[in-house]
């Protein structure tokens, strides 16, 4: 269905396949490049392969962890006032729970299990991060242990997963919510790292000829989610730094004595936490949408209505978080118009399931374990898609809201549309792993004790809310109704657990003496099914170029020409890791790309970016602050010695007669990609803290306050002027470099490090002299939290500048390899739109409110 | 007392009797005479909110029942070949066109209820202010046409009147909720949110804290009791004098343990010294329907167990446990405080 426009840029495999003896060194070559490393040194691996298992399996334990909570939570709920538990463990269980399955399991599972086989699926040999994916790994295992292990001291966090202030400033003191607040940042970040690097993979590292109108819907999904998760974690990192610093610091963010507000939490929360929910529920359609296929044997009917759904559904879900404060006693215009938005989701929503059942109306099904999980789920999801509907609309929420109603509704929504498709994606996708098959028997045994347990436990819940019983409670008075429903929701949750069991003995069971896998099992069209059983070390064989939407069933003889290395790099000839980047649209090759191989660095990294937070939870402030030094330490070592390398040679031949550039920068460079994408979501988080600002103006009478100072507009001026020099002369610096005598650039370079410290004393010195005391009023404290955040994003920004100059001057930037000060002026555009902004704020909002 | 009347507190003997087994569907879907129900509506509001739910969960059954059935269809059915245009008229019909007509009818039919949930009710109504405090409420009566007085932990309403209740916190956020009267809403510190019931028969119904707040969330409950307006009108009569002073010795000796361990330092007894305002006025708390918040039946032994083991009853609460008393200064203060009526 492609070949219609362009054929003469569409190139074929070799006709010939190279002499055996030629392949036979070509796999020496790939596997010695791609080798895993052995003994105590596999753990710096840094394959997509190794850490998307890593990080699937943990996610997965996390998973098995949250569940364990909720058992104990139902043993506590079977009857009327137990004592099982006690108040204080029961609020923490039910915080961790929440906590660990979004932000530990939900989340994770999806970014770990894409970088497992996002690059199978495209072709590639990797992401073009593969440093970047272990950092965020080791990360996400310090900050979730972390978390989790607080259950184990008794100083869990027990503020909800929603950690509602004022109950998590004044009234909690404990180490509980910094724990929730630090831990969970850290992973967070860990996911926008995770996000960016699956960004850039979609957009870059797809095979040749895969045109944006033939990515696999998986990598659609990823992207449209990447893009989310860099647009709603920000909103929420923001407001855990106002959170902790009003527990740290007391700045009075949500202190009504001193003018903050607690609904300012709820929405920064919530701008968060309603686009979570279809983080967590489209990569499980896409999961649904890679195997659909492969059961009815034909290819997906309407894949552009099921893109244009799913771009569609991650627009709208900015668009819905009020319905999770419809009680707040918002006005009732405000309540009926996102009360019409969360409906609307159910549209785009309509069009992906009718784009599945009319792919089985086409096709002919065979009913496998996989797809029984799909049915499941489906009938599942499709009862909660129809209760949301219900809490949607504002009368019968005000009943609903945090009620039992809505325990129900989003556990049919999030078990249904998640956790049914994810574990059929297991039992689909395992052969890729371990080259072995699960147990169609144990897959069906575990189906129906899931899908029995789940019903079990979560249709009565319904009514137990519609009673009158309302969550986050950890007992309840007999006779109110709720006592037999509770015990056949208790019971449920049993049967529920025992299905998940069956499941991990399948998975984890020794395999042994079970035959391997044939190659392709379920007759698959996509390409992570090339993969050999067991798998090769290398991802792919020859990268290959793409005519169809489903290759492995469209494009004759396709599996032979990969193995015989007939496409693009059959071969490692500098033992190098290599992949092939493409332009983002028509995916025409454009580089080739070497990545990093094995390191501990960012095992190290981790660690000490973790001590960063951890040692700041417990307020070890020189501890804290040796680990982040040291940790900072470690990247730039990383980054100087791993990125922007400059090859031995500027080009070379990738077989098919085309040759590449190995070295690229700008727009057309996976690391431009990146630091953009990256701002992006830095921006964000700064645009949550003006919002911030603009929210405390529409909720005051008077705002700034007149009892309290403003900054003299002489400084904002000042601030101004020498950062708009900086950017201009960082702007200079990078077309200097373009010449061969460095001196210019040094010049250039060094006159932009002083405006910009000149410009950051400036901006610290109008708050400072004007006497704005952060712990007195809301309004110096939100103007303090904007004049740090630009000044330390002058900070970095100085620091890369100073980085640009000390690789010129290494001779790891040239005249014509200048990847670093153009990624550095990529930064300066953003510093300067963020000061801009700031003193725009700061200096000028008093002058005209 | 008869059965519906009953306070549907923690019992005095912390009962495991789950499956009082009030069977039947109906009962099952109520809840017990539903006391704490929102499908056994007492209010306007309720009621408006249950029919909607009704109709809602019977449409919500038919589409579920219809998109099961097509995909079940959909598997079942003998391979056919692929159609572009009739695929493509499937997708957007059933998938777009049919759920928008649907949610735009619901929404029509759903929202046009809102003005009526909203509404204040008429300016001479009677409004009651509530006050969220860990782990109880706080609330002040302000009639018309008549002196404000304050008790805790329980609302007595005329049927058939529109009452308006305007709620804040004193601390965390809680939120406001009777099931059988009305919807909920949150209760804020600094900030009003308003509120109306509109009881349409007389009875007792559960109220509870509906967002998280804390320790003993679950043990901020309070009931609300639907007369008559005569019978209202004698009730805030009766409110607003001053206690009764206690009869017998042994509650005057609770008078005296109640003044020498300082009680009235946060508890108030109108028609005595005691003028707390920390914790809830105790001025008629012998004649009210539940002790604690909801906690416990109110009778002579509650007010001993509350007295003696308020850390387990009341986790986290600020009140002090009165466990070092003696028995007989525990009896003596518990007949004081059940004579305060």
């Amino acid at each position: 269905m492609s070949s219609n426009d362009a054929p003469h840029e569409d190139p074929e495999p070799l006709a010939e396949a190279p002499p055996e003896h030629v392949q036979r060194a070509q796999v020496e070559r790939l596997l010695k490049a791609w080798e895993t490393p052995k003994g105590w040194r596999y753990w710096s691996a840094v394959n997509n392969s190794e850490v998307g298992l890593w990080y699937t399996a943990t996610a997965f334990v996390f998973f098995l962890f949250g569940g364990a909570l909720a058992l104990l939570m139902r043993v506590q709920l079977a009857f009327p006032e137990n004592d099982f538990l006690s108040a204080e463990l029961y609020n923490q269980i039910f915080t961790v729970h929440g906590s660990v399955m979004m932000f530990l399991f939900a989340v994770p599972i999806f970014e770990a299990f894409s970088i497992m086989v996002l690059p199978e699926m495209m072709g590639a040999r990797d992401l073009p991060f593969p440093r970047l994916s272990a950092y965020g790994f080791w990360c996400f295992l310090i900050g979730g242990v972390f978390v989790c292990g607080s259950l184990f001291f008794g100083i869990a966090p027990e503020g909800g997963w929603f950690m509602y202030p004022p109950l998590t400033t004044e009234y909690q003191p404990g180490p509980g919510a910094d724990i929730w607040l630090l831990g969970l940042s850290f992973i967070e970040i860990a996911s926008i790292a995770a996000a960016v690097e699956l960004i850039v993979g979609v957009l870059k590292v797809r095979p040749p000829g895969m045109r944006i109108n033939m990515i696999p819907l998986y990598a659609w999904y990823i992207l449209v989610v990447g893009v989310m998760i860099l647009f709603a974690f920000p909103p929420l990192i923001a407001g855990d730094i106002l959170l902790e610093l009003e527990r740290t610091l007391d700045w009075p963010f949500f202190d009504v004595s001193r003018g903050g507000d607690p609904l300012l939490w709820q929405h920064l929360f919530w701008i968060f936490g309603h686009p979570e929910v279809y983080i967590v529920f489209l990569p499980s359609i896409a999961l649904v949408a890679m195997m659909v296929p492969t059961f009815a044997k034909t290819p997906i009917v309407g894949y552009s209505w099921i893109v244009l759904a799913a771009v569609g559904t991650g627009f709208l879900s900015f668009a819905l978080w009020v319905h999770h404060m419809f009680t707040t006693g918002l006005p009732g215009i405000s309540l009926a118009l996102f009360s019409a938005a969360s409906e609307a989701v159910a549209i785009p929503t309509g069009v992906q399931i009718f784009c599945f059942i009319a792919t089985l109306l086409v096709g002919k099904l065979t009913i496998r374990v996989p797809i029984m999980f799909i049915i499941g789920g489906f009938s599942t999801f499709v009862m909660g898609g129809l209760t949301g509907v219900m809490v949607a609309l504002v009368p019968f929420d005000l009943q609903a809201h945090d009620t039992y109603f809505v325990v129900g509704h989003l556990h049919s929504v999030l078990i249904g549309g998640t956790i049914f498709p994810i574990v059929g994606a297991f039992y689909y996708f395992f052969p890729l792993v371990g080259g072995k098959h699960l147990s169609e028997k144990l897959g069906r045994i575990a189906f129906w004790l899931m899908f029995v347990g789940f019903n079990i436990t979560f249709v009565p819940m319904h009514i137990t809310g519609l009673l009158g019983m309302p969550r986050r409670v950890y007992t309840y008075p007999a006779g109110l109704g709720f006592d037999s429903l509770n015990l056949a929701s208790s019971i449920g949750a049993f049967i529920l657990a025992a299905g998940i069991l069956v499941f991990l003995w399948d998975v984890v069971r020794p395999k042994k003496h079970q035959p391997l896998a044939e190659r392709n099992p379920w007759n698959a069209g996509t390409l992570e099914w090339l993969a050999e059983m067991p798998d090769k070390p290398w991802g792919v064989r020859s990268i290959p170029e793409i005519d169809s939407r489903y290759p492995l069933w469209d494009q004759p003889n396709f599996v032979r020409d990969v193995d015989e290395g007939r496409f693009y790099l059959p071969d490692a000839k500098e033992l190098a890791r290599e992949t092939l980047i493409t332009t983002s649209v028509d995916a025409k090759p454009i580089q080739c790309l070497r990545v990093p191989g094995p390191t501990f660095l960012t095992l190290y990294a981790a660690i000490l970016t973790g001590g960063f937070f951890i040692f700041g939870t417990f307020h070890l402030w020189w501890l804290a602050t040796l680990s982040g030094v040291a940790g900072l330490g470690v990247i730039i070592v990383w980054i100087w010695t791993g990125t922007a390398v400059i090859p031995e040679k500027p080009e070379k031949d990738v077989g098919l007669g085309l040759t590449l550039p190995l070295y690229a920068s700008g727009p057309s460079s996976v690391g431009w990609w990146a630091m953009f994408i990256t701002m992006l979501g830095d921006i964000t988080a700064f645009v949550a803290l003006v919002f911030g600002h603009f929210f405390y103006w529409t909720t005051h009478a008077e705002f700034p306050p007149a009892s309290q100072p403003t900054v003299a507009p002489l400084w904002g001026v000042a601030a101004l002027i020498l950062l708009t020099g900086s950017w201009l002369l960082t702007i200079a610096a990078r077309a200097l470099n373009k010449r061969p005598k460095a001196g210019a650039f040094y010049g250039a370079s060094a006159a932009a490090v002083l405006l910009a410290l000149a410009g950051c004393a400036a901006l610290l010195a109008g708050p400072w002299l004007a006497e704005l005391d952060p712990t007195t009023n809301v309004y110096p404290a939100i103007i303090w939290v904007l004049v740090l955040w630009t000044a330390a994003h002058v900070l970095v920004g100085v620091l890369m500048q100073v980085y640009s100059v000390a690789r010129r001057v290494a001779g790891r930037m040239t005249f014509e390899h200048d990847i670093d000060i153009v990624n550095t002026t990529l930064f300066w555009h953003f510093v300067f739109l963020t000061a801009a902004v700031t003193i725009a704020v700061v200096v000028g909002f008093p002058l005209v409110a | 007392m008869p059965k519906h009347l009953m306070p549907f507190a923690r019992m005095p003997a912390a009962p495991r009797a789950f499956g009082t087994a009030q069977a039947g569907a109906l009962a099952l879907l109520t809840g017990c005479g539903g006391v704490q129900s929102t499908l056994a509506p007492a209010g306007r509001d309720a009621e408006r909110i249950a029919q909607l739910f009704w109709w809602m969960a019977g449409g919500a059954l038919v589409i579920w029942a219809a998109v099961i059935g097509l995909a079940l269809y959909a598997i079942l059915r003998p391979e056919r070949d692929h159609d572009e245009a009739r695929a493509r008229l499937f997708v957007i019909g059933g998938g777009a066109v049919v759920p928008a007509v649907v949610l735009f009818g619901l929404l029509i039919f759903g929202l046009r209820e809102l003005p009526a949930l909203l509404d204040p009710g008429p300016d001479d109504a009677l409004e009651i202010h509530v006050r969220g405090e860990r782990w109880w409420w706080r609330v002040t009566y302000h009639p018309p046409d008549a002196s404000s007085f304050e008790l805790a932990n329980e609302l007595y309403l005329p049927v058939g009147r529109r009452t308006r209740i305007v709620l804040d916190s004193r601390d965390v956020i809680h939120s406001f909720w009777v099931p059988a009267l009305a919807g909920k809403i949150d209760m804020f510190p600094g900030r009003r949110t308003r509120l109306a019931l509109e009881p349409t028969r007389t009875g007792v119904f559960r109220g509870v804290c509906a967002e998280y707040c804390g320790l003993s969330h679950t043990w901020m409950a309070f009931e609300t009791a639907v007369v008559e307006p005569d019978a209202f009108q004698d009730w805030m009569a009766e409110q607003r004098r001053a206690s009764t002073s206690p009869k017998g010795e042994l509650a005057r000796s609770g008078e005296a343990s109640f003044v020498e361990l300082g009680c009235g330092a946060c508890h108030a007894v109108r028609g005595t010294p005691a003028k707390g305002t920390i914790g809830p006025d105790l001025t008629h708390v012998g004649g009210r329907r539940t002790l604690g918040a909801g906690t416990l039946a109110n009778d002579p032994e509650s007010f001993r167990r509350f007295l003696e083991h308020l850390k387990t009853l009341k986790p986290g609460a600020n009140m002090p446990t009165f466990d070092m008393l003696e028995d007989r200064e525990l009896d003596a203060l518990a007949a004081y405080l059940d004579g305060l009526r």
